[in-house]
């Protein structure tokens, strides 16, 4: 009986696999089946309702497969002539129907969730753009997307890897590079990119169908009479001024908000040419109209920033408790130090809470809309400003997680040290990144926290072993009571999610968040090392 | 902003000579990640320009040489951009050279008729806008979106007509595009980082570190021992971070640790230190791995440059900069 059970499963699951679909509208019901979207959903949670693994058994959690992604191409594309290298994954792996997708900077791939098994590898020729990394595919019906550093938005045939079309989402001559994984909402394909110049950071919604742009949203003001043009010394100002758009944000379908953060303005680090006013909608969260592009609301959690502290984090919608009352809310870990709650229906503000006591940018009071406020000493200095954190923040675009189970935020982190030189005097030589050198002193430590989100207080941290530390890859939570997340020295650590207590590890160079799925009525864990991918089950 | 300025310009002279060695900087370093089977623990998303390119990479190997195993394949935002080196893909566009008397031509005819209202250096005026970062200029080729705007094309906007020759907008496209653009510019200004007080450095000095050194002792001639005096301030903050040409030797002291064992106290140099393991090398030589579960046994790490580190938090930058003053004054 059992096993006519089995065999009518695995009929149906094979029907399914050879479908590779997803109808969009089935993102919003969690299918525990499937990793159908970066966060595995639309909170940004990145908590997976599976259970089968837990804190009981996941001592016994083996190695099911490994894969190592091929250089071999079954389909190519592109508009230059160079292939690049093929690079590491250190984005989210979208799983539809059994078949994974999974990308490095240029290339796609598919593969059997079961076996690793290759189906296809999809490979763009490059014109060139930083090849910093890519954050994966979304998937729509029957077609893949996802973006190039040469700033393409490329339409895929999910079962065979031919390409359906390319659209240009930003220009490669004004020195825009694309890395985010096109967010699927609806009938909406959400393209971010960005920029190391000075060009304004921009969200795109493009037809899945035929890549027409339905609506563009700017990060700055691009013209007079814009809102936010009185926070910019001018037009030009402002038109130049950044906010790139570059990690993926979270989605409310309540609201029909995306909510998200941009990046840093621009000139990064020499300011005055932005003028003195806080440079809207920068190093902000911001909530827009999946079907308009407007604006609905935004909260500055780096009011002019001078550090190059993007505020692009994941950001994470939680149905949570706030003062004794249910409450639709909205938590961040910025790249500047702060971790910020806020009502995700209004954007008001709720709680600000410094995580280490090194960070030193800022006032240890904040202004009154409860965002930080910058010394400017420590923009920077002729003979160096001792800055915590370094540019590259206390956390960066590896995704935190969250847990309903316990209602802690759980965040990688680093205590990071820079010194700020003055390389121009002239603010005019300060385009982009420049105008200032860097030199980073080693951080203090990488530490893994478990935020309480009502008090803002870890509940429970961890530091990672060594005498400095860094930044690792992002977390995962599921409801067997558990967390994964990749330490520094490249193991993939299970975690009593409540307590911190570490039940399990495997030394896989982690370069990705680890997702889970259950296929087969099995559950399994992927995360990626590299350009290895690991799949784990129980015996 | 996603990614490092890598101010490495491509395809042409010093950058490209400069890129190049950022490249083999990377292959250095490759190497070395993987004779030490680990990998470089920057994250993806720092950034900077050419000189932190090759002191991240010294650090990285700092960090590893302190023992830890480190993140694999993580890759700054530097370093990816400078992937472009050996592997021929350019982080930014870059330009096909001219002919050294074009571009002659374009600066004398820029020089008279735009820099007045657009800066000398194309980077802006009091009138005219930055012209470097202009999306005309970046998308132009031959002046041929340049042309219709000296021409009268933007009277509405400030831009007043020019009676200027085609082939002379050319020229001025030709030099335009010559310069180097945001991810491509490299900072040559000479600025002097000693603007500290040395007098006062001296007490800084004393009360932060007279506890170990002593300017007569280990550090007799320490300003001498650098070509820069950020080198040697950056050292004295982190020794042993910066490394490479024209950096001393410097001799710090390994990171040591002790664990009990079944009683047996096992002390010596640290080498890869996780949760799960700790590798001590005894001064017999020998190699003890002793495994590790959730802090047991406890590890008591000895790091000779802890007062360093836990100067940081408290350190401001007037001390700093007297300390390095008094330092470069001891020259």
């Amino acid at each position: 009986m059992m096993m006519r059970v089995a065999g009518v499963l695995m009929a149906l699951v094979i029907g399914s696999a050879s479908a590779q679909s997803l109808d969009p509208s089935s993102i919003v019901h969690r299918d525990v089946k499937a990793w159908p979207t970066y966060s595995g959903d639309y909170t940004g949670q990145r908590y997976s309702p599976i259970a089968q693994i837990n804190t009981s058994n996941v001592k016994g959690l083996v190695q099911a497969w490994s894969a190592k992604l091929p250089g071999e191409v079954t389909h190519s594309g592109g508009v230059g002539t160079t292939v690049a290298p093929l690079g590491r994954v250190s984005g989210s792996i979208v799983q539809v129907d059994g078949v994974l997708f999974v990308t490095t900077p240029d290339n796609v791939w598919s593969l059997d969730a079961a076996t690793g098994k290759v189906n296809w590898h999809y490979q763009w020729k490059t014109r060139g753009g930083t090849h910093i990394g890519n954050r994966g595919v979304g998937v729509w019906h029957d077609r893949v997307f996802f973006e190039t550093p040469d700033n393409y938005l490329v339409a895929l045939s999910a079962k065979t890897g031919e390409e359906i079309w390319h659209k240009e989402i930003a220009s490669f001559d004004l020195q825009y590079f694309s890395t985010m994984a096109p967010h699927v909402i609806g009938d909406h394909l959400l393209v971010g990119t960005g920029n190391d110049l000075d060009e304004p950071g921009m969200l795109q919604s493009f037809d899945p169908r035929d890549g027409h742009v339905e609506w563009t949203w700017y990060a700055t003001p691009m013209k007079k009479g814009d809102a936010g043009l009185e926070t910019w010394a001018s037009v030009d100002a402002a038109s130049h001024g950044g906010g790139n758009v570059w990690v993926n944000g979270s989605y409310d379908p309540e609201t029909h908000l995306y909510i998200f953060g941009t990046g840093n303005p621009s000139a990064a680090f020499t300011s005055q040419l932005r003028g003195p006013g806080a440079n809207l909608y920068t190093c902000s969260t911001v909530a827009v109209n999946v079907d308009t592009g407007k604006l609905a609301w935004y909260y500055q959690t780096s009011p002019h920033d001078t550090h190059d502290y993007d505020s692009a984090q994941t950001q994470v919608l939680v149905d949570g408790t706030w003062q004794g009352k249910p409450r639709k809310l909205v938590m961040t870990m910025a790249r500047n130090g702060y971790f910020f709650v806020l009502d995700r229906v209004t954007g008001e503000h709720l709680l600000t809470s410094k995580m280490f006591a090194s960070t030193n940018w800022a006032e240890e009071t904040l202004d009154g809309k409860g965002a930080p406020v910058r010394i400017p000493a420590k923009d920077f200095d002729f003979a160096g400003a001792l800055v915590s954190p370094s540019t590259q923040g206390i956390v960066n675009w590896q995704p935190p997680a969250y847990s309903p189970q316990t209602g802690l935020f759980y965040v990688n982190t680093s205590e990071t040290w820079e010194m700020f030189y003055l390389a121009t005097t002239d603010p005019r030589g300060a385009m982009g990144l420049g105008g200032e050198q860097l030199m980073n002193l080693p951080s203090n430590g990488g530490w893994l926290l478990a935020i309480d989100y009502t008090t803002g207080k870890p509940r429970w941290k961890h530091r990672y072993p060594g005498v400095t530390g860094a930044l690792a890859a992002g977390v995962m939570t599921t409801a067997g009571h558990l967390l994964f997340a990749p330490d520094i020295h490249g193991n993939l650590i299970a975690y009593n999610a409540a307590t911190g207590r570490q039940l399990w590890h495997q030394h896989i160079s982690a370069s990705n968040a680890p997702e889970t799925f259950v296929l087969h009525g099995k559950q399994y864990v992927l995360a990626a090392g590299g350009d290895t991918l690991y799949a784990f089950a129980l015996k | 902003m996603v990614r490092e300025n890598v101010k490495a310009g491509r395809g042409c002279g010093r950058a490209a000579v400069r890129a190049y060695r950022c490249g083999l900087w990377v292959l250095l370093f490759c190497g070395m990640t993987k004779m030490l089977q680990t990998v470089h623990p920057k994250m993806e998303a720092s950034k900077s320009v050419v000189i932190r390119i090759q002191l991240s990479f010294v650090l990285a190997a700092s960090l590893l040489c302190v023992g830890a195993r480190a993140q694999e394949g993580a890759v700054s935002h530097t370093e990816a951009t400078h992937q472009a080196a050996p592997f021929g893909v350019v982080a930014y566009p870059d330009r096909p050279e001219q002919p050294k008397e074009v571009l002659d031509r374009g600066k004398a005819a820029y020089s008279v008729n735009c820099s007045f209202c657009h800066g000398a250096d194309a980077a802006g005026g009091s009138v005219g806008p930055n012209l470097l970062r202009s999306k005309v200029v970046l998308r132009d080729v031959h002046g041929e979106l340049i042309l219709p705007i000296v021409h009268g094309a933007r009277l509405a906007q400030g831009m007043p007509k020019l009676d200027l020759p085609d082939l002379t907008v050319a020229d001025i496209a030709a030099w335009l595009h010559s310069l180097k653009t945001g991810g491509n510019m490299t900072p040559t200004e000479e600025i002097n980082i000693v603007t500290g007080n040395a007098g006062a450095g001296k007490g800084a000095f004393d009360r932060r570190c007279g506890t170990c050194h002593s300017v007569s002792g280990d550090l007799k001639g320490f300003a001498a021992k650098f070509a820069q005096p950020m080198q040697m301030q950056q050292t004295w903050l982190s020794p042993g971070v910066m490394k490479g040409p024209g950096m001393p030797e410097l001799h710090v002291p390994p990171v040591t640790a002790t664990v009990l064992v079944k009683g047996k106290k096992i002390t010596g140099k640290l080498g890869a230190y996780d949760d799960f393991s700790v590798v001590i090398t005894t001064a017999d030589g020998v190699v003890h791995t002793v495994p590790l579960d959730n802090g047991v046994p406890r590890v008591v790490v000895h790091d000779p440059l802890k007062p360093h580190r836990e100067m940081l938090p408290t350190l401001t930058d007037a001390e700093i900069h007297n300390i390095t003053a008094y330092l470069e004054s001891l020259r």
